[in-house]
């Protein structure tokens, strides 16, 4: 059921849009029917491969380097509360530089390369990996470190065998949210300087009218976002089936 | 074995302003001794407990424990805390057996030790189960073998019972008691349920809040082994009773 359901719920959405398509005769430049989209983006196997791999490439590196970034900066933001005093205004701000701005100015600075893509990516996507990586470091309770502390643990092993273990269920929710931003990040990006990827796709398609291939883009990316969310769940599932999955919804 | 000796220990808060958590603490427990710390809430039995464990830093006097000044915590010393805080990501084994994990001193007999004493309480079968798949009292038995594990001479008890139910509860008394009666330790139990207290103790320290201090000593004289049912004798009554006198003063002893 938990599988069968949504996909059935998906698939009634498209029946809708293609009957709606149809008896209201809404023309392909406007909204394509499905079937539209399907045909002219499936004609070109190829093309749309390659703009895909391109993306998935920039997704996967910027969320690898937020990833790599984010563990070691908690874990320093949280070792005192004066290293956090002194780096946190700073994390804000790279949050508050609108994206969609610093994208052309970083194509400026470092080049017309996959570079300034993969650094947008990772700014979209590391922030909440921070937070979230943060929040599970300092949940750990209090009596868990006394424990550690009386067992004469130094504070390597505390923060392996300890504090890194109990923040996995928080490491996670930021993962899957870091993976998703990624997307829009690398999507943002390839508006402002790619000459490949789906956004650059989106861009060329509809500058000549070929509104059906926009719109296959654009599902493409919403499915590389979904697939790539659930691998994050698969992995916590098969590797650590304890967690509680904290950002699980519970009905 | 243990010498507390002029103790005192304070707080700074936030506001800087100095918080008094125990005053002049004096006490002398000899080995395979059991001691419990009554008194209100905010009387600092939690506080002296880790100055004894070596948690925290004695604000002045000091805690001697066989001839060595206790300045950080010590490997023969065995730890439970109020709430069981075991490691969710482990199974009951390897929980048991953390403390030599991360102390290094995992020896080829030590699965054999934890298992023998997940055994003693009652918890053989479960070795592989995860403490979400365990009842409040057995993860707090648990958390009892994990103390226990390094085969401490000193055992601390942080109010290990008092999440647990009445019936739990009282069976985790008489299993700790039976626990200590074959592998004696010194036992230095915080509680704040004073017929808790008198089951349990040979002695018991009652303290009084703000600050912290020693208002008695209450040797209890009920002869062991120890089971429900003696709350009626008499030296369990006059002990629990001065106990009372000394948290709520003499007019209000009888009514609790």
């Amino acid at each position: 059921m938990e599988v069968v359901l949504p996909i059935a719920t998906i698939a009634l959405l498209f029946l809708l849009w293609e009957a709606a398509c149809r008896i209201f005769s809404i023309p392909a430049y406007i909204i394509p029917s499905p079937s539209a989209i399907w045909t002219e983006t499936s004609a070109l196997p190829g093309v749309v491969g390659w703009h895909t791999l391109v993306t998935g490439k920039t997704v996967l590196l910027g969320f690898l380097v937020s990833l790599l970034v984010s563990l070691p900066l908690a874990v320093v933001l949280t070792s005192s509360p004066i290293v956090a005093a002194a780096i946190y205004p700073l994390l804000v701000l790279t949050q508050a530089i609108p994206k969609v701005a610093l994208a052309p100015i970083l194509v400026v600075v470092l080049g017309t390369s996959e570079l300034p893509r993969v650094v947008v990516t990772f700014l979209v996507a590391f922030f909440p990996l921070v937070l979230s990586i943060s929040a599970g470091l300092v949940s750990v309770p209090p009596e868990l470190i006394e424990l550690g502390r009386a067992c004469r643990a130094s504070r390597w092993t505390e923060l392996w065998r300890i504090r890194l273990p109990f923040a996995v269920p928080f490491i996670f929710s930021g993962v899957k949210a870091a993976i998703a931003l990624a997307v829009v990040g690398a999507v943002v990006a390839e508006f402002v300087n790619a000459d490949a990827g789906l956004g650059y796709l989106i861009q060329t398609s509809t500058a000549f009218f070929k509104v059906q291939l926009a719109w296959g883009a654009l599902l493409i990316l919403s499915i590389m976002g979904i697939v790539l969310f659930q691998i994050v769940v698969a992995i916590e599932r098969i590797f650590f089936p304890w967690s509680p999955g904290i950002d699980r919804p519970a009905l | 074995m243990i010498e507390i000796e002029n103790v005192s220990k304070h707080f700074v808060s936030r506001d800087t302003d100095r918080v008094v958590a125990l005053t002049d603490v004096s006490i002398s427990i000899r080995r395979n001794e059991f001691v419990c710390l009554v008194g209100p809430s905010g009387c600092g039995k939690s506080t002296l407990l880790r100055l004894v464990g070596g948690l925290l830093p004695v604000s002045q006097g000091r805690v001697v424990i066989d001839g060595q000044t206790v300045r950080e915590p010590r490997a023969e010393t065995g730890i439970v805390f109020q709430s069981p805080t075991l490691l969710p990501w482990a199974s009951v084994l390897d929980n048991v057996l953390f403390p030599l994990k991360i102390s290094r001193r995992l020896a080829p007999d030590s699965t054999e030790r934890a298992r023998s004493l997940l055994k003693l309480v009652g918890l053989d079968g479960f070795e592989d189960k995860y403490p979400r798949e365990l009842s409040g009292g057995m993860q707090m038995r648990t958390g009892v073998c994990r103390a226990l594990v390094h085969d401490p001479d000193i055992l601390l008890m942080d109010e290990p019972f008092s999440s647990l139910d009445a019936l739990t509860r009282e069976e985790l008394t008489l299993e700790l008691m039976r626990i200590w009666r074959e592998q004696p330790k010194t036992v230095l139990f915080v509680t704040h349920s004073i017929p808790e207290s008198v089951m349990l103790g040979d002695r018991v320290v009652v303290l009084t809040a703000r600050p912290g201090r020693i208002a008695e000593v209450v040797p209890v004289n009920v002869p062991r082994p120890r089971e429900f049912g003696m709350e009626a004798r008499d030296e369990f009554q006059v002990a629990a009773k001065r106990i009372r006198q000394l948290i709520f003063g003499t007019g209000r002893g009888t009514t609790h």
